[in-house]
């Protein structure tokens, strides 16, 4: 008996990998967005697995909407996103500190305009 | 919750027999799907299994509700949802064969949810002009969940249909298990004749050619075959079901019969 072709098998995994260096039993992560509704920002709420962009997005909307939190769902992969390096925290954004003069607070605005 | 544990028995009226159709497929359909909390393929789909059985529940203690008020407005005993799902005897349910199967892998699961999701959609879109108001009402809101189910089950149809061998062959196996028993939920009686002279609702036997359509054209998509109609008919709609009835219901009456009325 050959046990090469053995009739009825299960398969092994796909010959393509999903991505290169990827786990190959694993789906991509995607990142999850959430609007809560019409005029506000959508707003990161959390990630998931998905094999596609479709079902990430129907996953999302099962996952992360079920209390009417959302009106509309953005997903991204997360291996798509740039992120800034941890390590790089205190040169980025440690300057900043004490630049008091970048916010607009030295201007007097009109009473009426005060809630700007 | 019933103040009591023994039987009732239910209004052989028409109207009354085509509400609980509806009510006891949704009702017995979300009992299967529940079975899949905690054991489904990932996470995510856990919740999405799960909150589409909690739909389901509310569309059957909508439908039941109503199916109970009937009752006492053709002159017989009032019951209500609670009565009617806790304390009917397994001859007293309604539902379609189909949906108290086991639930199988999930490759059955699937073609169960897309098979009864399909028919849904087109029925609860034919019931939102029911000349009942309250079950067209009823209806205007669960025909956005069914809508958002179909979508669901048909992406999950097509991906595993056209996945990989083992997929493929799982699906085709569902869908040769399955498939005897849609038959019935299209077999036309004197219950859908009242209904749709009344103007309740549609014949379901109406459904089919759009039923067919649309789920040919997933499992066109899926590269799978529908497979052919045989002469098999089950008849759960009419209280005879398959020997799996009794143990969903026995698992979903036990608490309300061993303690009748407990709440939470």
């Amino acid at each position: 008996m050959s046990p090469a072709v053995t009739p009825g098998a299960i398969p092994g995994p796909p010959a393509e990998p999903m991505a290169a260096g990827r786990e190959k039993d694993e789906w991509p992560l995607w990142e999850v967005f959430v609007r809560s509704k019409a005029g506000l920002d959508h707003k990161h709420c959390g990630s998931l697995h998905a094999a596609d962009p479709q079902m990430a997005i129907q996953l999302a909307r099962d996952v992360y909407t079920r209390r009417q939190e959302g009106t509309s769902v953005w997903v991204v992969r997360s291996d798509q996103i740039t992120a800034s390096d941890p390590g790089e925290k205190a040169a980025y954004f440690d300057p900043m500190e004490d630049k008091v003069y970048r916010h607009p607070t030295f201007y007097v605005l009109p009473k009426s305009l005060d809630h700007m | 919750m019933p103040s009591t544990s023994s039987s009732i028995a239910v209004s052989s009226d028409p109207a009354v027999q085509y509400l609980l159709r509806i009510g006891d497929t949704c009702l017995i359909h979300a009992q299967r799907l529940g079975e899949w909390c905690g054991h489904a393929p990932i996470v995510e789909e856990d919740i999405a299994l799960t909150n589409m059985a909690l739909d389901l529940i509310g569309q059957a203690r909508a439908v039941l509700t109503r199916a109970g008020t009937l009752e006492a407005a053709l002159g017989g005993e009032p019951h209500d949802e609670d009565q009617l799902a806790f304390l009917r005897d397994e001859r007293d349910f309604r539902n379609c064969t189909i949906a108290e199967l086991p639930r199988g892998d999930f490759a059955s699961t699937t073609v169960r949810n897309l098979a009864l999701a399909v028919f849904f959609e087109l029925l609860w879109e034919r019931l939102a002009e029911s000349t009942d108001e309250e079950l067209a009402a009823i209806a205007g809101k669960a025909v956005k969940e069914s809508r958002y189910h179909r979508e669901h089950a048909a992406d999950w149809v097509v991906r595993l249909g056209d996945g990989t061998v083992e997929s493929a062959a799982r699906m085709r196996a569902a869908l040769d298990l399955l498939w005897p028993y849609v038959a019935e939920i299209f077999e036309a009686d004197a219950i859908d004749e009242a209904a749709a002279a009344g103007g309740l609702g549609p014949r379901w036997a109406d459904l089919q050619a759009p039923w067919r359509e649309r789920i040919g054209a997933v499992l066109a998509a899926a590269g799978l075959a529908m497979p052919a109609e045989r002469a098999f008919r089950s008849t759960g709609k009419t209280g005879r079901h398959s020997e799996h009835l009794g143990y969903v219901l026995a698992e979903m009456q036990f608490l309300q019969r061993a303690y009748p009325g407990g709440v939470w």
